[in-house]
């Protein structure tokens, strides 16, 4: 237990090489496209009028807490996708990030450890380049719409979300790039997962609509990523208080899913330079 | 023990597994339905990259490691460097290490030289001030200023590896590991790079050097070590170091070309278009054997030029015969003629021979640049029809530490009036 302070003491050492790493991801991502850095604005923005179009007007919203409004509903959607993609687009990178970066893991004195983070991190500033989209979104349907949700304090609970997904999504970022040095048909099995995962937690659907059937219920409440996406939904939707029993629960499962990300990791550390 | 250590390396093993097929095939899937999850993470059979080894060096002394690829040298850099941990022992070094191992190995190719000069420098250790205060010099010794903006990918090999060993060297390390990167230089920037660890050496700093280019090994480092299949076979001065060594490579050509020649069935050999070996007579006089000895009478297949050679045939005569001709002829790998002589040419006069006997020709001086040779004998009658006719049957290879071109090594030597001034060559 010692030993797994001690490597999330090295991260924060490593923070500046992190810094320069996010930085370079960044740069690299869209380099050479045209619209560059409007990408992370557009595709989020791309993504939500995808989901829109098909969960809004072609399935209509059978919840009522959209008031039959595809346009209310899209707001829902984005407040769940938006972290979500933050979460898919870690955990699918971070599977592959050891591999990519072979090169570094086998020819230079290099703390692999801060490939994840790097990972999680580079997706996290998209995620924030995604959030003023979301509340200018939010403002114009406030403003035009009847009956859609306004701004609320609730807002300011934001950031504690955000650290519990970060913390969840670097876990499980240690745990997949780990065990995929070993088993690289962890890539093919992720994407699967991710779609059924996506459909596990309230994203497209609300929580109440699982009401009626408690077994559904119980599956969801299993799912942290449930408590979190709901977490974004209180803040940023409804405007409500996160629920902080919920939300204690998924910090401690948080914690213990990286823990053991990092354990798992630290074990199989000295087998990357030859496994990769 | 004079002076302080810098690297201490204590009974050293470094076991790689070795995965067999098995392994390969083994999915995350089939080992959760198998339950092995764990022991599938191991693996049956071991290779030893390095065993049991033991080496230190001193402050500010340059310590060459030599021996044939797979031997262990870069294994034993990288424990050294802390990338892979030794299955035993340990390993202690004193100051910051920078390792050139693999130049430019964390570049990304999406972006600039520029920004990858800062982020590889940051991953060596550099702060970023170090990085911006240095940045000129890095630069300009890579040669890049033209081009240090632009994206990596852009780069030739050539301008990747100037611009990684620039960063690299820059990292102003204790101690500079040194994998065969020199190996990749054009002829204008290894000579920078040898000054440059040249200014290291004057420096103090520690080094440790690989390298398959022994002259500068033997030039630069204070100490050599061999490795050969994992284990120190030599240790020490590094002339008497590297002498074991060539020794030892020279022996294993042996070896091999003994193997070859024990290959070769004289008695059959098929005269087929496009090869190069040939026998061919009617056999009235025959060679039935040739053996190759060096000046003093041991037989070999490799030589070095004051070895001296001595080709002895055994021959055999079905009758009585009085015209009889001996020749030897010396082509080397080209198929060019290096030298021939016949007892004809040379004024023997033949009388008899008859029954078993023995026919031998000396070189004093096997002086032939290095390189494989293949050697023709021959008996045949005065107007040439042959009684017994190898053809390239029989190679040998001659190894010289000269390094002269050409076919043959001409006895010469230099003179310079006063005004050209030359320092005489460095004794080996």
């Amino acid at each position: 237990m010692a030993n797994i302070f001690h490597n999330a003491g090295e991260l924060v050492r490593y923070r500046v090489l992190i810094q320069n790493l996010v930085g370079r991801e960044l740069k690299a991502r869209y380099r050479g496209t045209v619209l560059g850095f409007l990408w992370s604005f557009v595709n989020p923005l791309l993504l939500m009028t995808v989901y829109t179009l098909v969960f809004g007007f072609i399935i209509k919203p059978r919840d009522p807490s959209f008031n039959n409004n595809p346009i209310i509903y899209a707001l829902y959607l984005f407040c769940g996708v938006l972290p979500w993609t933050w979460f898919a687009s870690s955990a699918v990178e971070s599977a592959n990030i050891l591999m990519i970066q072979g090169n570094l893991i086998k020819k230079v004195l290099f703390p692999a450890e801060i490939l994840p983070v790097v990972v999680v991190t580079s997706n996290f500033i998209h995620f924030l380049y995604g959030l003023p989209i979301l509340l200018a979104a939010k403002a114009v349907i406030a403003l035009t719409v009847p009956g859609a949700p306004g701004f609320s304090w609730a807002l300011l609970q934001l950031p504690l979300i955000v650290l519990v997904q970060y913390l969840f999504c670097l876990g499980f970022g240690f745990l997949l790039s780990a065990l995929t040095v070993h088993f690289r048909d962890i890539k093919d099995i992720l994407g699967n997962l991710l779609t059924f995962w996506f459909f596990a937690t309230p994203i497209v659907y609300t929580l109440k609509l699982a009401e009626g059937a408690p077994a559904v219920k119980t599956l969801l409440n299993l799912n942290p990523m449930t408590h979190v996406i709901s977490g974004y939904h209180s803040c940023l939707f409804t405007g409500e208080l996160i629920h902080w029993k919920r939300l204690s629960v998924t910090l401690a499962v948080t914690l213990l899913l990286f823990a053991v990300g990092m354990y798992v990791f630290d074990k199989l550390r000295d087998s990357f330079p030859e496994e990769v | 023990m004079a002076g302080p250590l810098a690297i201490d390396v204590a009974h050293v093993t470094r076991v790689y597994q070795k995965y067999s097929a098995r392994h390969r095939f083994q999915t995350f899937k089939s080992a959760l339905l198998k339950g092995d999850l764990i022991r599938s993470l191991r693996s049956d059979e071991l290779v030893t990259a390095l065993d049991n080894v033991s080496l230190r060096v001193e402050k500010g002394k340059t310590f060459g490691l030599i021996g044939e690829n797979g031997s262990g040298k870069s294994t034993l850099l990288k424990i050294v460097s802390g990338i892979a941990k030794p299955s035993r022992g340990t390993v202690t070094v004193r100051g910051k290490i920078s390792a050139l191992i693999e130049l430019g190995a964390g570049f990304h190719p999406e972006i600039s030289g520029r920004e990858n000069v800062f982020i590889n420098g940051i991953m060596l250790g550099l702060s970023k001030k170090e990085i911006t205060d240095k940045f000129e010099e890095i630069v300009r010794f890579a040669e890049l200023e033209d081009f240090i903006d632009a994206p990596v990918k852009t780069y030739s090999s050539g301008m990747y590896m100037r611009l990684g060993f620039s960063v690299a060297i820059n990292v102003n390390p204790e101690v500079l590991l040194i994998d065969e990167v020199l190996a990749v230089g054009d002829a204008s920037f290894v000579p920078k790079c040898l000054d440059r660890i040249d200014d290291f050496r004057r420096r103090k700093k520690t080094i440790l050097f690989v390298s398959h280019d022994l002259p500068t090994v033997e030039k630069i480092c204070d100490r050599v070590a061999w490795l050969k299949n994992g284990r120190i076979r030599a240790l020490g001065e590094p002339k008497r170091v590297i002498d074991l060594y060539l020794q030892d490579i020279a022996d294993k050509k042996e070896g091999e070309f003994r193997k070859k020649q024990e290959g070769v069935d004289i008695e059959n050999v098929r005269a087929e278009e496009g090869r190069r070996e040939a026998r061919w007579g009617k056999r009235d006089v025959e060679i039935t054997r040739v053996t190759l000895k060096d000046g003093s009478g041991r037989m070999k297949h490799v030589f070095s030029p004051e070895d001296g050679l001595r080709i002895e045939m055994e021959v055999k005569a079905r009758e009585p015969q009085k015209d009889f001709v001996f020749g030897v002829g010396l082509f080397n790998s080209q198929g060019t003629s290096c030298y021939g002589t016949n007892t004809s040419l040379e004024a023997f006069r033949p009388v008899r021979i008859d029954g078993r006997g023995k026919v031998v020709c000396r070189i004093k001086r096997l002086n032939l640049v290095n390189g494989t040779y293949y050697l023709d004998v021959a008996v045949h009658k005065a107007d040439g029809t042959p009684y017994d006719y190898h053809r390239n049957l029989y190679a040998f290879l001659v190894a010289s530490r000269h390094k002269d071109v050409g076919v043959a090594r001409l006895d010469h030597s230099w003179s310079f009036s006063s005004r050209v001034r030359v320092k005489p060559p460095k004794k080996r």
